[in-house]
């Protein structure tokens, strides 16, 4: 015994301290509770994965049975392997990184300890999602991370866009999760248990499914809930607006951690996808399809905060197609690079903002690179890394990536390749456009606090040198080995696209200002359809979410509820009434009468056991 | 067996709880002359105290199983599930009736004294492995709670509810005792070991028919007690004139214990006649079902409502007696957890808002709760949720099981009718939840104190073995199943 639960216990202990009494607690001790319980987990983790040396087999801790019910067995078991192991040590660093900036970050906003519980809450709900040994205890993580994303986009719960976007996050992921439990259902109707040990195990013996089956069924409708989660097509919509939430919300919730969960899942679930070529065939797709449109769509995004969540869904999409293209290992490597990376865009972009009391218009920024040296250094060093310049962790991961795609169909490589331009391309325009140039917003910039500058220096750090933390390697033994021979060429070509992106950013935002602006009014159309994002939100609104409020009212709500239901129910409830009102006669209070009930009813029990002749 | 008189220390350990209760009432009593007026409440806490003491005799207990006193009592894991229960009601009511006395400028000794004498019938009955004890324990439970019900002396209902629970209690009781003679003419015995086998016997019995005659005595006795039909008449009127706290411990404590010994001489001293008892156990449990759903539609006393609500769910709890089987059992067990918790929880609260001489228990003073005091009207629509049955509380694995234990024994129409039953109760808990939080307070509408102290810890810890017993429900549904075996 490790004692493993204890590494979620510290986070939930945390947010019960701090949202039960911390409304009356200093900062400093809201600071220490929320800090302490992570920096407690953290050092769990280590201990554990220390224990546990090389894990070369899962380790497995069943506490008790949560439930049961006919052959229905769950219990609380919570497991470590090397999978595991990768997510703890990103969500656990990653997350006390950005708990510390977040102290520097709000300390001037309402409902301090509030956003502290929610915060501990969520790293409660990830441990559990990444530990939980069996599907339903991981779809209790899921949807609590989910709900803890719902309360923090909605954060600031007096501006009605946070709440519009809190909901719109919390619906969607509703139609993935749909999929999910599906999912579930068919996995339990299929091999009789939930537990990932059993379920696994069963599923090695099963042939690979040329033809769409069970498995490929499955797969899918787990794809669907990892699309919601990661925001994937058609169900990104929600991430780009979850923006709405504090800026350390969106870097440790909508780009390091819980987005990632989707990720995450379909590697967990690889030995059913392994048997389901189909579907995985289906997970490339559709990475590769977010990837391509989530970076265009990020080109012409002039709310720098915008930028990097359509980055994050453009990325997220590089890991599906990374899962998809059966490199497993690479996916997940890419999500550790990307924790890293994009955590840092987000919170220097979250530097600049405060630095310019709440401004995000990158039209109104420029020349802060003077102003905040060391947010600037540091956002470098996320871009380069995301941009994939060798030897920066993106290159690695993002070449594993591509690798594979290669492999697995050269036009997919191709088109990752593009993409890694427009992603190099975007990144860059976002940061000339802040810190290049002359200063164009009515604020004095100023320089982050040392609480919020250091965790930046740290992710930097990582962002650099985490393509050394060699994870396809220490992955090897639970993934099928990736195919496809190191082929130097390709290399050169991603790198070459990459440095394209680059200089043209230069050449339009840094040495020729006005090109850009020139360029958008030749392209009219093009870029009116890029920048309002393809128009996918109101495609949507006029296909699918007005026909069915409209639908529901008219149909739903106005004929079967209020008429058909409610009709039924009131005549229902009317009866009901009058036989209370009909039993209310019986009950005259005087004892007298009560007796004589006693005595029938007594003449009744007699009748009915003399004259019984038994029923079974 | 010692063929002595004189009780060994292994036999008196195993009545530790009952004792200890016992002599902490006395004690009480002794002390409550020495201390004035108002400070009669500290002895609340040796009540307090008596009752956490007796709860670790009741546990130690487990590890000790075994009969005493010529078998008369047993202790087995479903007498120690059971006494845990009726002492953790007596302590949820302890806490609960605190602060109400003390605003009823009605505090005294003798209130505490008179729960734990009724506690300690009622831990005896959880032991009890014979009809005569059965009935001692039965008596000693319910003498006491007889005054508690009028214990508010100046207050005409509370006189009028006391003097109906004592003659028509007295009236089913004499039934109940009748059955215990007819018992001992047929087979001779009163334990109920010995009962069952001679019944084992089958049809060859001398006096099969006469048996069916002394268990609807007994049905009489019993049903009476935990409010079922045709003898759940009784019950809105002493649960409305009784105080509240003690309404609250009337619809726990003696109901858990009845249910204990119906179902030990129902399921081990009659099961071999099951047959023969279960018709009328089919037809108690639906039309208690309904008939307490029903009447609680129009209720407009929240008192009220929640008696026809308890009568209710006496009635599931006659389903799962109905399957008589062992999960059956283990589902009875567990129901009468969720009940006990989310009952005198929401009767808690009730006590918290109905203010000096109970001037708010009317459904229209629960208005605008939900602004006037956010955390009272969160606390009662966790247990009102959980008394519907939604997931993720105690009760609605309370009722999953029991329905499922019915299925099982093939009670399909049962169990469907009593799912429709159970639907329509939704209304009336949630009609509760809309005056709360979507009404307006009225004009007159008292200023409520905080949800403090005592009472305060009553609720809390009611809503937190709610909501946990919802989400982890094997805590103690292992112990119902592995103690569900009763001995044969």
């Amino acid at each position: 015994m490790l004692h493993l639960w204890l590494i979620p216990a510290f986070p939930l202990a945390g947010f019960l301290a701090n949202g039960l009494v911390g409304r009356r607690a200093s900062k400093a001790a809201v600071n220490l509770i929320a800090i302490g319980s992570v920096v407690l987990s953290l050092l769990w983790v280590l201990k554990t994965l220390a224990a546990l040396g090389p894990l070369e087999h899962t380790h497995i801790e069943r506490y008790f049975t949560w439930f049961q019910s006919g052959d229905l067995r769950v219990g609380f078991d919570l497991a470590v392997d090397r999978l595991t192991a990768v997510m703890l040590l990103v969500v656990t660093s990653v997350g006390l990184l950005i708990h510390i900036y977040a102290i520097g970050y709000m300390s001037h906003e309402g409902g301090y300890y509030r956003f502290f519980a929610y915060f501990n809450l969520f790293m409660f709900f990830m441990l559990l999602l990444v530990m939980a040994a069996n599907f339903l205890l991981m779809f209790v993580g899921w949807e609590g991370v989910g709900l803890c994303s719902y309360l923090l986009i909605g954060f600031y719960f007096l501006r009605h866009s946070a709440t519009t976007a809190g909901n719109k996050a919390f619906i969607v992921n509703r139609i993935g999760d749909y999929g999910f439990t599906l999912a579930v259902f068919l996995i339990f109707l299929g091999f009789g248990s939930l537990d990932f040990e059993t379920v696994f195990a069963a599923a090695a013996g099963r042939p690979v499914e040329t033809s769409a089956g069970a498995l490929t069924l499955i797969g899918l409708l787990l794809l669907a809930g990892a699309a919601g989660k990661s925001a994937q097509i058609p169900l990104y919509v929600w991430l780009p607006d979850a923006m709405e939430g504090p800026t350390p919300v969106s870097a440790l919730i909508h780009a390091a951690t819980m987005v990632t969960a989707g990720v995450y899942m379909i590697a967990r679930c690889a030995p059913l996808y392994t048997r389901a070529p189909l579907a995985l065939d289906v997970v490339a797709l559709v990475g590769l399809a977010t990837a391509v449109l989530a970076a265009i769509i990020g080109l012409a995004q002039t709310d720098i905060k915008k930028v990097f969540a359509y980055s994050t869904v453009s990325q997220l999409g590089y890991m599906f197609l990374g899962l998809g293209s059966g490199a497993y290992s690479a996916g997940i490597f890419h999500l550790v690079t990307h924790a890293f990376f994009k955590a840092l865009l987000f919170l220097g972009a979250g530097s600049v903002i405060h630095a310019l009391s709440g401004e995000q218009d990158l039209r109104r920024m420029g020349g802060l690179r003077k102003h905040t040296p060391v947010t600037f250094v540091t956002i470098l060093c996320a871009a380069v890394a995301i941009a994939g310049v060798p030897p920066f962790s993106g290159f690695h991961s993002k070449d594993a990536i591509l690798l594979a795609a290669h492999h697995h169909a050269p036009w997919m490589y191709w088109a990752g390749v593009a993409t890694a331009g427009l992603t190099a391309f975007y990144v860059f325009r976002a940061v000339f456009l802040a810190f290049f140039g002359t200063y164009r917003g009515p604020h004095h910039p100023h320089e982050s606090p040392a609480v919020m500058t250091l965790p930046l220096a740290a992710l930097a750090l990582l962002s650099l040198a985490g393509g050394y933390f060699n994870v396809p390697r220490w992955l090897e033994p639970m993934f099928p080995p990736a195919e496809g021979a190191h082929d130097a060429l390709l290399v050169y070509i991603s790198v070459a696209a990459a440095a394209a992106g680059i200089s043209l950013a230069w050449l339009m935002y840094v040495a020729r200002p006005g090109l850009a602006d020139r360029l958008a009014g030749r392209l009219g159309w093009l870029y009116r359809l890029v920048y309002n994002k393809f128009f996918v939100d109101e495609i949507y609104d006029r296909a699918l979410v007005r026909p069915c409020v409209e639908g529901s009212s008219a149909v739903l709500w106005r004929g079967v509820d209020a008429g058909l239901i409610d009709g039924a129910v009131n005549q229902v409830g009317m009866k009901a009434r009058d036989a209370g009102s009909v039993l209310r006669l019986i009950q005259s209070g005087s004892i007298r009468s009560y007796a004589a009930w006693v005595l029938w009813g007594s003449v009744l029990a007699l009748a009915a056991l003399v004259l019984s002749r038994g029923a079974r | 067996m010692p063929d002595s008189f004189i009780p060994t220390s292994a036999e008196l350990l195993r009545i530790l709880p009952e004792i200890i209760l016992v002599l902490a009432a006395t004690l009480i009593m002794v002390l409550a002359p020495l201390v004035k007026g108002r400070e009669q409440n500290a002895l609340g806490y040796v009540s307090l105290y008596g009752l956490v003491a007796a709860l670790a005799a009741a546990l130690s207990g487990y590890f000790d199983p075994g009969p005493a006193f010529h078998q008369l009592i047993l202790v087995d894991g479903f007498a120690t599930y059971f006494r845990v229960l009726v002492i953790f009601a007596g302590i949820l009511t302890t806490l609960a009736s605190y602060q109400y006395l003390r605003r009823e400028d009605a505090d005294s000794g003798e209130y505490y004294a008179l729960l734990l004498f009724s506690v300690s019938g009622q831990s005896l009955m959880a032991a009890s492995n014979d009809l005569i004890m059965i009935f001692i324990g039965l008596e000693i439970s319910s003498l006491a709670s007889y005054v508690m019900a009028g214990f508010l002396r100046n207050r005409a209902q509370a006189i009028e509810a006391a003097l109906k629970y004592f003659l028509l209690g007295s009236f089913a009781t004499a039934f109940l005792l009748y059955g215990v003679a007819w018992i001992y003419g047929i087979t001779g015995s009163t334990y109920l070991l010995t009962i069952r086998s001679v019944f084992e016997r089958g049809a060859q019995t001398p006096g099969i028919l006469l048996a069916g005659a002394a268990a609807a005595l007994i049905f009489v006795g019993f049903a009476f007690k935990v409010a079922a039909w045709p003898f759940q008449s009784w019950a809105p009127d002493v649960y409305q004139g009784a105080p509240v706290p003690v309404a609250a411990f009337l619809s726990a404590g003696p109901k858990a214990a009845a249910f204990a010994v119906f179902v030990r001489v129902f399921v081990t001293a009659l099961g071999p006649i099951g047959g023969r008892w279960e018709p009328l156990f089919w037809l108690s449990a639906l039309a208690t079902m309904l008939i307490g759903n029903f009447a609680a539609l129009v209720q407009t006393n929240i008192k009220r409502l929640l008696a026809y609500s308890s009568i209710a769910h006496a009635g599931y709890v006659l389903v799962a007696m109905t399957a008589h089987s062992e999960i059956g059992t283990a589902a009875v067990m567990f129901y009468m957890a969720a009940y006990v918790l989310m009952n005198v929880g929401a009767f808690a609260v009730v006590a918290h808002v109905c203010g000096r001489q109970e001037r708010f228990v009317e459904l229209e003073d629960f208005a605008g709760l939900g602004e006037r005091q956010p955390v009272s009207a969160a606390l009662l629509t966790v247990f009102l949720l959980s008394l519907i049955g939604v997931p993720l509380t105690a009760g609605f694995f309370g009722k999953f099981y029991i329905f499922r234990a019915a299925l099982q024994a093939d009670l399909v129409w049962l169990t469907v009718l009593g799912l429709l039953a159970s639907a329509v109760a939704a209304y009336y808990y949630l009609r509760i939840i809309v005056i709360m939080y979507m009404h307006q307070p009225a004009e007159s509408a008292a200023e409520l104190p905080p949800l403090r102290g005592a009472l305060g810890a009553a609720v809390w810890i009611s809503a937190a073995g709610t909501l946990v017993l919802g989400i982890f429900p094997s805590l103690i549904l292992n112990f119902a199943g592995n103690s569900a075996l009763l001995a044969r």
